[in-house]
């Protein structure tokens, strides 16, 4: 079943184009990657989705959207609409709440006031995100306080305590030691079953162990979409993907 | 191979004679505090009493105490804190979180700081017109503490604007990526993290405030009264306004009795801003990120 459906879609902030005619679609319960460069228009990408174009007046986005089949430009209630995509970012955002107030915070704005029914959900989004062990004993202290990997895990927490429907990462490993990039991958391959998640990495061997399809950015244009697998085996439409995958540039 | 060479040799004699040169200049500034407070101090402390604070002048102001002054300070302050302060965060959380960046926006901006660089007499000159007589407040506690409100308006905006936008916007993203309204972003992440600043700003608009003359002067501040004020309405006395009176206007005044009035009030400015101060340092001690 098709979750997102990507239609001729272009962004652009002010004069400047970010993204040009892009057509994809993201499949239920898959792993979709995302790679190109840096400014191959990935994250004006995951910003369009959420409708953050909202916060920012210079940027306009054309073509469509759809999200569970409605054109995410046409939703009113945009605020229901993020509310069911989590995002993690480049950079972990801790927020400077306590490590329990960060995880309850998403089910506070949807009016949980309930103590034990927070506990059950920030137990089992920070266990879902490999993070509990490490934090049980101290949820009091502040999640802005945390190292930079565990803050990951945390915003993963987050993400998840919005009960999300499908999950988008923007190039979460960053700032994230391997062993801990691994966790989180470990994470992500289990929660493929329960949401759809998008995945821009600027790492291609990232995609190869994650992503069941994926779109190769450059420039402002998808330039290619297909099975991971494929990708990375030459079987491309465009000699631009085997250089990319391959390392020749980028 | 460390030796000094010519230019890292020239590079350091610069630099100690910039050092010197900053430090002293440094130096220099603390002294007309120093000099300030030892005098008030030297002069005025020996007229501070129980009774001094606590009881009004007699003998044609040449005796007795400052207490309807002091109390008039302390109304004067508080009248216009409950006036500017709501009024000045609920503008500047408009300014700074709400309102698009677009030429408007930016007047409102640009007439903020032109109200800060307004000069007291303008505003007290405002504040007759518009307070005393439109509105008829006449001379009065409310219409002088609406002039001072007026007045320290743009420096409550400008700290409480600074501090929300020292929050990083980072976590204003996050918050709206998870489906929170721009009131819930605010009320739950944005405020509870700028309050240290706008208290600060607060307090030290309390203090610049309180050592006021000019606004009050035709607002609402009298040059002496029998009795205290009973409601906002009546007019009060000051103790900027009377140590401008006792060391000016009145004949046979004893030398330190308007060094003890200016001792008292630069102690209650001196005593809120270490308030500030020490506030901030304790809220500083849990920042967050």
């Amino acid at each position: 079943m098709v979750k997102l459906d990507v239609k001729d879609l272009t962004i652009r902030y002010g004069q400047e184009t970010a993204l040009e005619g892009v057509n994809f679609e993201v499949h239920e319960n898959e792993i979709f990657g995302i790679i190109g460069p840096a400014n191959a228009g990935k994250t004006s990408f995951l910003k369009a989705v959420n409708r953050m174009d909202m916060f920012n007046t210079d940027m306009k986005v054309e073509g469509n959207i759809t999200f569970n089949n409605v054109d995410v430009q046409k939703i009113r209630n945009v605020y229901g609409l993020r509310s069911r995509i989590g995002v993690v970012f480049p950079l972990p955002v801790g927020l400077p709440l306590s490590i329990y107030d960060n995880v309850a915070l998403s089910p506070r704005l949807r009016g949980e006031k309930n103590r034990a029914e927070l506990d059950v959900i920030v137990e089992r989004c920070l266990t879902r995100a490999a993070l509990w062990g490490e934090v049980k004993d101290r949820l009091d202290s502040l999640g802005s306080m945390l190292s930079g990997g565990q803050q990951q895990r945390l915003t993963i927490a987050r993400a998840l305590s919005q009960d999300p429907e499908m999950l988008m990462l923007d190039e979460f490993s960053i700032a994230v030691d391997p062993v801990t990039t691994m966790r989180i991958e470990d994470v992500l391959k289990e929660l493929k079953s329960e949401v759809t998640i998008i995945l821009v990495t600027n790492l291609v061997q990232q995609a190869r162990r994650l992503a069941d399809r994926t779109a190769f950015f450059l420039g402002g244009s998808c330039v290619e979409v297909g099975v991971t697998e494929d990708l990375f085996t030459g079987e491309v439409k465009d000699q631009r993907t085997r250089d990319y995958v391959e390392g020749r540039f980028g | 191979m460390f030796e000094a060479t010519q230019l890292n040799r020239k590079n350091q004699s610069r630099q100690k004679w910039f050092r010197i040169g900053l430090g002293s200049m440094t130096g220099l500034l603390i002294l007309p505090v120093v000099l300030i407070l030892t005098t008030l101090i030297y002069k005025g402390a020996p007229v501070i009493s129980f009774e001094f604070l606590f009881t009004g002048p007699t003998n044609g102001m040449t005796a007795g105490g400052i207490f309807p002054a002091l109390l008039g300070t302390v109304l004067l302050v508080v009248v216009a804190l409950l006036a500017s302060v709501p009024l000045g965060v609920a503008a500047a959380i408009y300014l700074s979180e709400y309102a698009p960046d677009n030429w408007f926006t930016r007047a409102i901006n640009l007439a903020i700081i032109n109200l800060a660089g307004v000069p007291s007499i303008v505003h007290a000159l405002f504040g007759v017109g518009a307070f005393v007589i439109f509105f008829k407040f006449g001379t009065s506690i409310l219409a002088a503490s609406l002039t001072l409100a007026i007045m320290t308006l743009p420096v409550v905006i400008v700290a409480t604007r600074e501090s929300l936008q020292a929050v990083p916007m980072a976590f204003r993203e996050a918050c709206w990526n998870m489906g929170a309204t721009r009131w819930q972003t605010i009320r739950r992440v944005v405020l509870p993290n700028a309050v240290t600043g706008i208290l600060t700003g607060v307090i030290l608009e309390v203090s610049r405030t309180a050592g006021e003359t000019a606004p009050i002067m035709f607002t609402g501040a009298a040059f002496f009264l029998p009795l205290l004020p009973q409601g906002v309405f009546d007019q009060t006395m000051a103790l900027s306004l009377h140590l401008f009176v006792v060391s000016t206007q009145v004949p046979g005044m004893p030398e330190s009795l308007p060094f003890g009035v200016a001792l008292v009030l630069i102690s209650m400015v001196l005593l809120m801003n270490s308030a500030s101060i020490a506030l901030r340092m304790y809220l500083r001690g849990k920042k967050k990120w």
